[in-house]
């Protein structure tokens, strides 16, 4: 390796693995890996000082389509395994994938803490209104009328609003970005790493196969009409009449991040004094 | 049970039960003379029972003193204080008394409960409230410190010694006790005499005071853990609450989970960053982990779950012991997940175990279950400072920028370095589906059995050492057991011994991977094997018969919580087999 | 199959070929760019459009679409033989600077890079000269405005002469979509219901 390709900043590419995503064609999550890649390259971290930690879903099979380290971990539970390692590797830059299911499903009460704990770390969730893997059921953020297998004529039920409930649990940084614009995505991404505490972006991610109908998406997504706010009751009413379509960063906030309590350096040993008689 | 001597002879182990209720202050009486106890040289436990309550709920410190270590409760109670009777009938079955036995109490409190008196304890009246009130500033519970004190021949100056301790320098609580402990000291003068503690011998060697929660929280930080996760749950929590500071002092970090599923979670997380880590539960919380164990069995990587186990299933009894989570240990994850399992067997072993579960799981990339329970747990007790012992976590890991890394190579060994976050040239994603040797996610027969034998073959080929089991005394019969019941077992053998009768002890410390021709080699020449255990079904008995080859007639004992199993108990079971 | 009647099938069925991209690429009027913007813009499109269809060509091979994916695999090469063009003629082998992230276009991505929402398992060769020919349409319009836009003669020439490269890309493609069968009316069949993976 010469010494020139060794300074030179790192491209997009070169997050990118060799592995083959199985990502139907079509589908918006390549999009998102080349937002991945694009914000890393832009924030000029190296590959082996990146973590990103997912669950199970399309969207979780990121990971090992980046050079940087992986953690494919269980249904639901990757916000867990996240807080856990940047708490113990503060040195990394942690980024957790996950999708509408395992984030907002069976993840949903890590979500609600997650936001709450301010952990510094970046939530990206591909939202595509289905579960996808599993063939094609509803998802939380499905609309109540559309119809599926297991819920014919559909669920009947209110969708979640994820930014509502990441903003009224405490999270830093809420965005929503759309696959169909990287580079707006990248910017995002990338806005939101650099944004010490808990950072979710929410990312429109169509799905091709179960929800071909969102190719729509492309047409109906917007600029969010407004600056982004530091005010969480202006943030508030702006996410509660929001049509899910609006693109930016929402909210960015003040909070501190989660600091864990003072690092002492005393040997084992030093701990016996308290046993002894 | 035939009734001793009422003349007053030195003893090397007395029990004794201090009850109330409502604020009385039990525990903390039990625990200042459990103090002066060791003070003045001598051993002892002490267990808490209390009612559901969280405060004023009717509680019982029920002690054991000796003059040599002991690791379990008598089969009676030579005395019982009550500082009052409110609903202590239903510690009943904890306190078994007789006619030997002393109860003391304040008269102004009615009658000792029907249920002692049936039992034969004689019953001597103090009135602690009215000494109480006379010394203005004390309290009923420092009285019945002075009369038990007094009563078990602790010299006064230990007891003074711990009251000291407690209170501020030259404050009116600390003249108030003083004097209260001083009147119960002179009120036990009058009580008929009870046989004494043997003085004591203070030796040279250190001694602790430590509960098991504490023990497993320091083995813990000694074997290496820096990062804990954990929800707490009874009768877990006190391990917990002294890693919480004590981590912090040692630049690692608790976090409390938003549930168990996160705790099990995070420590998976921390521990893929490079940082041992470890959580402490109970039975319902590792059933909720069980999903995240097989994740770090498939990924390989290490941690340490502890169970303080308690009475089953399901919510089942919180406060009381238990060994009902054999099953759940040794075979609850879906999927061929081999795992490693190990259980102290004493109050100190809660620590000696415990880093060497951290060390194991380190050293194999494995997930290491220590099955400790609430007796272990919440008992306070005197104990030689445990020996250091070389148990420190060590992770096999890959260097940077290795040509051809393979995280889950197929090593001889089965343990394939690991590469840490942070490390260039060697990055991968670790995964719960199975994969090949670079970790690609594959459904390949080829490639799952290869990784399923190697998951296998580093469990099952690893040097564990000597400490796998404590195997003391020859015999054609002996005792398997594992965990609190080893205590109980011990002084039953040692009972028989007395009488001629020679029974082996196995008290094995790793209960999985199982490992037939080790515990085959231990009950070499043995012709009768009695398994013993605290819970229904016979769950160890069942993982023996079922796992190891165990020579001739084999018999179980068992009984589940809340009662312990008593030395009186095994050693009547083994006379009587004997005589067979 | 006229490029229209592709069309409605494409917004029917979401399929390929739909290459207009709606709303996907603003032609907004670009600023006066200088020579060496405008060289540095030239190399940036041809290397995002060579990596999309190297992508494109992956992620077809994983599909088992065969045909499709040496499609893809053949323009990424010419997209490369693009980019080396204009780098062996301009820049003696260094490639210029290009921002972190990648170049950043008026629209979403480059002109000449294909959209992945255009993508379908089933889709045929035609689908994919379809969308070839709409990226090479693209990179015409925007090299024709950006010549209408130039304020330096340099560039308005440079312009002129890559919209002119680009026009007969498009020819090529005219050419080869002429001696390309036509999809079936069935080509998005596929009998067996989707499976499950995780």
């Amino acid at each position: 390796m010469n010494i020139a390709a060794a300074a030179a900043p790192i491209t997009a590419q070169a997050f990118k693995s060799d592995y083959k995503p199985i990502w139907c064609p079509g589908c918006g999550d390549y999009s998102v890996l080349s937002s991945f890649t694009k914000a890393f390259a832009m924030l000029d971290l190296r590959p082996e000082n990146i973590a990103v930690v997912s669950g199970i879903g399309c969207s979780s099979r990121i990971p090992a389509y980046t050079t940087c380290y992986g953690f494919h971990g269980v249904h639901g539970r990757s916000l867990a395994a996240a807080t856990g390692l940047k708490i113990a590797r503060p040195d990394l830059t942690v980024l957790v994938a996950s999708g509408d299911g395992d984030g907002y499903s069976i993840g949903g009460n890590h979500f609600l803490h997650a936001c709450r704990r301010n952990v510094d770390l970046t939530y990206i969730v591909m939202d595509n209104h289905v579960y996808g893997m599993t063939k094609g059921q509803p998802s939380p953020t499905t609309e109540p009328d559309w119809d599926s297998k297991l819920s014919p004529g559909g669920t009947g039920l209110r969708t979640f609003h994820p930014l509502v409930i990441a903003l009224a649990a405490g999270a830093n940084f809420i965005a929503r970005a759309f696959s169909g614009d990287p580079n707006g995505t990248a910017d995002i991404i990338a806005q939101a790493i650099r944004t010490q505490g808990f950072s979710f972006v929410e990312i429109l991610s169509p799905c091709v196969t179960f929800r071909p109908e969102q190719r729509e998406w492309k047409t109906q997504v917007r600029p969010a009409p407004v600056a982004t706010t530091d005010d969480p009751a202006r943030a508030a009413r702006r996410i509660m009449t929001d049509d899910g379509f609006n693109i930016g960063v929402l909210y960015k906030g003040e909070r501190t991040p989660y600091q864990p309590i003072g690092k002492g350096s005393k040997r084992p040993a030093d701990l016996e004094a308290g046993f002894a008689i | 049970m035939k009734a001793k001597s009422m003349k007053s002879t030195h003893r090397t182990s007395i029990s004794l039960a201090i009850t109330g209720s409502g604020g009385a202050g039990v525990m903390t009486a039990g625990n200042m003379l459990l103090e002066a106890a060791a003070q003045a040289g001598w051993y002892g436990l002490m267990v808490r029972s209390s009612g559901p309550q969280i405060r004023g709920g009717e509680a019982a410190a029920l002690l054991r003193l000796a003059a040599q270590p002991i690791d379990c409760l008598d089969d009676r109670f030579d005395v019982l204080i009550g500082v009052d009777w409110q609903n202590i009938h239903r510690f009943a079955d904890e306190i078994p008394v007789d006619s030997a036995s002393l109860m003391v109490g304040d008269p102004s409190q009615g009658d000792p409960p029907e249920v002692f008196v049936k039992r034969g304890a004689r019953f001597a009246p103090v009135p602690l409230k009215q000494l109480a009130k006379s010394i203005p500033g004390s309290w009923p519970n420092m009285i019945v410190l002075g009369v038990a004190a007094a009563i078990v021949g602790l010299p006064a100056d230990s007891v003074k010694a711990v009251v000291r301790k407690t209170y501020k320098k030259g404050s009116e609580g600390l003249a108030a006790s003083l004097a209260a402990v001083d009147a119960g000291f002179t009120a036990a003068q009058a009580l008929p005499p009870v046989p004494r503690l043997a003085a004591a011998t203070r030796s040279a060697q250190p001694r602790w005071l430590i509960t098991g929660n504490q023990a497993v929280g320091y083995g813990a930080v000694r074997g290496g853990v820096r990062f804990v996760a954990a929800y707490p749950i009874t009768p877990a929590t006190e391990v917990l609450e002294w890693l919480a500071p004590a981590l912090s002092q040692v630049g690692g970090t608790l976090v409390q989970a938003e549930d168990e599923l996160a705790s099990v979670n995070m420590i998976i997380g921390a521990s893929y960053g490079g940082v041992p880590s470890l959580t402490a539960t109970s039975g319902p919380g590792l059933s909720l982990m069980t999903e995240a164990l097989g994740l770090a069995v498939a990924a390989e990587v290490p941690i340490v779950v502890v169970n303080v186990m308690r009475g089953g299933p399901s919510t089942g009894i919180p406060a009381k012991s238990e060994q009902s989570d054999v099953n759940l240990a040794v075979s609850g994850l879906h999927g061929d997940a081999p795992r490693v399992v190990v259980a102290p067997n004493s109050v100190a072993d809660c620590l000696t175990a415990t880093q060497w579960a951290v060390h194991l799981a380190e050293a194999m990339q494995v997930p290491a279950i220590v099955l400790s329970d609430q007796y272990f747990g919440q008992t306070r007790a005197v104990v030689d400072r445990p020996a250091d012992v070389s148990f420190i976590g060590e992770r096999a890991t890959a260097a940077a920028r290795t040509e051809g890394y393979k995280r889950y190579a197929l090593t001889e060994s089965g343990v394939s370095p690991m590469a840490i976050p942070g490390t260039p040239g060697v990055v991968y994603t670790a995964d719960g589906l199975e994969h090949n040797e670079r970790g690609i996610p594959s459904s390949q027969s080829t490639d799952h059995v290869a990784q399923l034998d190697k998951r296998e073959r580093k469990v099952k080929q690893h040097e564990y050492g000597e400490y796998w089991a404590e195997i003391e005394g020859e015999g054609e019969a002996a005792v398997v057991t594992f965990g609190s019941c080893t205590g109980p077992v011990r002084e039953a053998l040692a009972r028989a011994a007395a009488e001629g009768v020679k029974v082996r002890l196995v008290s094995m410390r790793l209960l999985c991977p199982a490992r037939p021709e080790h515990l085959a080699r231990a009950l070499r020449g043995v012709k009768r094997v009695l398994v013993v255990e605290q819970n229904h079904s016979g769950q160890f008995h069942r993982y023996l018969r079922a796992d190891f080859d165990l020579p001739g007639e084999v018999r179980s004992f068992r009984h589940p919580g809340p009662l312990p199993i008593r030395p009186d108990e095994v050693y009547r079971q083994l006379t009587e087999w004997s005589r067979a | 199959m006229s490029a229209k009647k592709v069309k409605k099938t494409a917004s029917r069925k979401g399929a390929a070929g739909k290459s207009a991209g709606a709303g996907r690429r603003k032609k907004t009027a670009t600023k006066p760019v200088d020579h060496a913007e405008f060289l540095a813009r030239a190399w940036a499109m041809e290397v995002e459009a060579t990596e999309r269809y190297a992508t494109f060509a992956d992620a077809m091979d994983e599909h088992n679409n065969r045909d499709v994916a040496e499609l893809f695999r053949k323009l990424s090469r010419i997209e490369q033989r693009h980019a080396d063009q204009i780098l062996e003629e301009n820049f003696a082998m260094r490639p210029p600077l290009v921002p972190r992230g990648g170049m950043r276009w008026a629209g979403a991505e480059g002109p000449e890079t294909a959209d992945p929402g255009d993508l379908h398992y089933r889709m045929q060769p035609y689908h994919a000269l379809r969308i070839a020919f709409g990226c090479e349409k693209h990179a015409w319009e925007f090299f024709t405005e950006l010549a209408r836009s130039a304020t330096s003669a340099r560039v308005r020439k440079a312009a002129l002469e890559m919209a002119e490269e680009e026009a007969e890309h498009m020819r090529l493609i005219e050419d080869w979509l002429k001696r390309t069968p036509p999809p079936p009316p069935d080509w998005e069949h596929d009998p067996d219901p989707p499976v499950l993976s995780d």
